[in-house]
């Protein structure tokens, strides 16, 4: 697990807006992602967890999205400063993206097969007849029966769960270094969850690829993920192991949403938690914790600066003042 | 097919072999070709301050039995008894006047509010519709209900638009709440409202419920949530309900290999129990309910499927336990 980072990024900014109204999305965030390794991203909405991913592929129509500064280094290229014609190598090829919604994001009027083969002629060079059998071994891949009859099909005759088997497909032409997933089982019931969960640990160890799989599930994260960072207001708010996460969050923020969590197996409390009021409008660069509003623990230092992530343990950080030596947070205050 | 709730109270709702049936019309002359049979024979009573949860997948046809049993939906055959009154075959004006009892609250609280009409208007709608109260005894109600459900009262001038998706759905249950119904169907009332937000919905529900004395149907494909709100649960699949029991007994025991096919999927937020647990992965996808199976509807996924269940509809069965079960082998 101690590998290189096959995609590193640092101090990411990225605003929306015009010169007289901007909402900071993405607020400094910095991480890395190691060979093989799948990091969980988890966060509700407008915590800036897609438009972080979608920023890092220049995926974002410019205007309104604008990168502000930071860096993103993929096969020793900074993604943030390449031109149009090598970034579209890398979408694709090197960093494969599965979108949330499966329903929107294959064309309808084009069939599976060849929504499938483009990548493979664009980015591979493949002949219409290798691309047509790389597609079906695809569509095989990904467990979707008779793949050869059904690159004939157009989307509309798949149902949600064998879409997004498609996406995933699609996304896994090129054989990717890196999977982008930006929540590619919401859209989907239960039991289809379950079996595309299924299908991605296993592609993930066969393929050996780094997986980002972006999430607002806490459950989800907690199968599948070897790292999870947690995003609150457009930043990183902590970053841990997954067992390190669940057995001591540190932030005040993540250990507030794993105690709103009604559980499924354990005891069930009276009422559940709540978190008071709303996350933050994100319509100035913040000065302060952007959770301070919200926080049981807030303190007058929470309110002037905001904090930096600092190391509770090794590969452990929280953007939390109390997280700092000496101060109360992990003895459960 | 009645069958008696476990609580003492007296039963509010009872429904009795529901079915709802939509046409395909195809063809040049709209000739109907098909039938979906989106709830197909569905039985159930709810006990005056009790929380029945109903769960399953999309397209199960949980909203749609949500939506029949306040004659939303006009129901192809059954009955549905409000306190003792069948509103299945109801007339218009004899309906009209059961509605105050009987209320819902939407999934989607962007669509389920009018953005051209204050907030104030809209929960005063119900009552300018079936209540007596006019001019500033109304306003003065209008008050009371936002105040209920954790609202400014002075936000009664503001438009949707200038609400959260949480504070969009407290609007919903205050006017849910205007006429003092006794019956309230919650139709996936926290699905679009993130994490932090459900918990203060579903606590807000439930101080509403005490205080008030109502009755839930509680309609989510969120398992961990309906058992923490719910008293007693039934679990659809393809029109049918497979599974109806107390909310201990399902969630401790599921009986029908469907309810314990979704309990298991369900990822539970503890990385060294997901490590160790066993997921039951169900094959392929729910049938169309145009065409659902032959025998028994869960048969072409089930892990434990043989050839009497092609050629046999389970019966809907109760256990010794108390609870209802469909399905031939569950003991």
């Amino acid at each position: 697990m101690n590998s290189a980072p096959v995609l590193e990024v640092q101090g990411l900014k990225t605003v929306f807006g015009t010169r007289d109204f901007a909402v900071h999305a993405v607020n400094d965030v910095s991480f890395s992602l190691r060979e093989g390794e799948l990091l969980g991203v988890v966060g509700e909405s407008g915590s800036g967890k897609s438009v972080t991913m979608m920023s890092l592929l220049r995926l974002l129509p410019s205007p309104p999205a604008r990168i502000e500064s930071g860096r993103v280094m993929f096969e020793g290229q900074d993604l943030v400063r390449l031109d149009d014609a090598s970034l579209r190598e890398v979408r694709g090829r090197g960093i494969g993206f599965v979108f949330q919604d499966p329903m929107t994001s294959l064309n309808p009027v084009f069939t599976v097969g060849f929504q499938l083969m483009e990548p493979l002629r664009t980015h591979l060079g493949f002949d219409r007849k290798a691309a047509r059998r790389r597609a079906a071994e695809l569509l095989a891949l990904v467990g979707i029966p008779s793949p050869e009859a059904r690159l004939d099909d157009y989307p509309h005759q798949f149902s949600g769960g064998m879409r997004q088997r498609v996406m995933i497909a699609i996304a896994l032409a090129c054989n990717p270094k890196v999977l982008i997933a930006d929540e590619p089982t919401t859209a989907l019931d239960v039991t289809i969850q379950a079996q595309i969960l299924e299908l991605v640990k296993d592609l993930r160890h066969k393929l050996g690829m780094a997986v980002v799989w972006i999430t607002h599930d806490l459950g989800v994260v907690a199968g599948i993920a070897d790292r999870v960072m947690v995003m609150y207001g457009g930043q990183v708010v902590e970053s841990a192991g997954v067992d390190a996460l669940y057995e001591n969050p540190t932030h005040p923020y993540t250990r507030a949403l794993m105690a709103t969590l009604p559980s499924l197996d354990g005891t069930r409390r009276d009422r559940l938690m709540t978190i008071a009021g709303q996350p933050p409008l994100l319509t100035a660069p913040p000065a302060a914790c952007p959770f301070a509003p919200r926080c049981a623990h807030v303190h007058d230092r929470c309110r002037m600066a905001n904090p930096p992530l600092i190391e509770v343990a090794p590969g452990h950080a929280a953007a939390c003042w109390l997280a700092a030596p000496g101060e109360g947070v992990q003895n459960g205050v | 097919m009645a069958f008696d709730s476990p609580k003492a109270g007296e039963t509010l709702v009872r429904v009795a072999d529901l079915k709802v049936h939509f046409p395909i019309h195809a063809g040049l002359i709209r000739r109907q070709v098909g039938t979906v049979r989106a709830v197909d024979g569905v039985s159930f009573d709810v006990a005056r301050g009790e929380t029945l949860g109903l769960v399953g997948e999309s397209g199960c046809g949980k909203s749609t039995t949500g939506r029949a049993v306040l004659r939303l939906v006009d129901a192809t055959a059954g009955r549905i008894e409000m306190a003792g009154t069948d509103i299945a075959s109801l007339g218009s004006e004899a309906l009209r006047r059961m509605r105050p009892r009987m209320q819902m609250i939407f999934q989607d609280p962007h669509a389920s509010l009018n953005p051209r009409m204050t907030v104030g208007s809209i929960v005063a709608e119900p009552l300018s519709e079936h209540g007596t109260l006019r001019g500033s005894a109304r306003q003065r109600r209008v008050e009371e209900l936002l105040d209920a459900v954790g609202l400014n009262p002075s936000f009664a001038n503001r438009y949707p638009h200038e609400f959260s998706g949480g504070q969009r759905q407290r609007i919903g249950i205050a006017r849910a709440l205007a006429l003092d119904p006794d019956f309230i169907v919650c139709d996936e009332p926290i699905a679009a409202l993130d994490v932090s937000i459900q918990a203060q919905v579903v606590n807000l529900l439930e101080e509403l419920q005490e205080r008030l004395g109502l009755t839930y149907l509680f309609i989510s494909h969120d398992l961990s949530m309906v058992r923490h709100i719910a008293d007693r649960v039934a679990v659809m699949y393809l029109g049918k309900i497979v599974e109806l029991a107390d909310r201990e007994a399902l969630y401790g025991a599921p009986k029908h290999p469907y309810t314990q096919a979704l309990l298991s999927a369900v990822p539970i937020p503890n990385p060294k129990v997901e490590a160790t647990r066993r997921h039951i992965i169900l094959k392929g996808d729910v049938p169309s309910p145009a065409n659902p199976p032959s025998g028994c509807r869960f048969r072409t996924r089930c892990p434990i499927a043989e050839a009497r269940c092609a050629a046999e509809e389970p019966a809907w069965r109760k256990l010794d336990d108390g609870r209802h079960v469909a399905c031939h082998f569950a003991t």
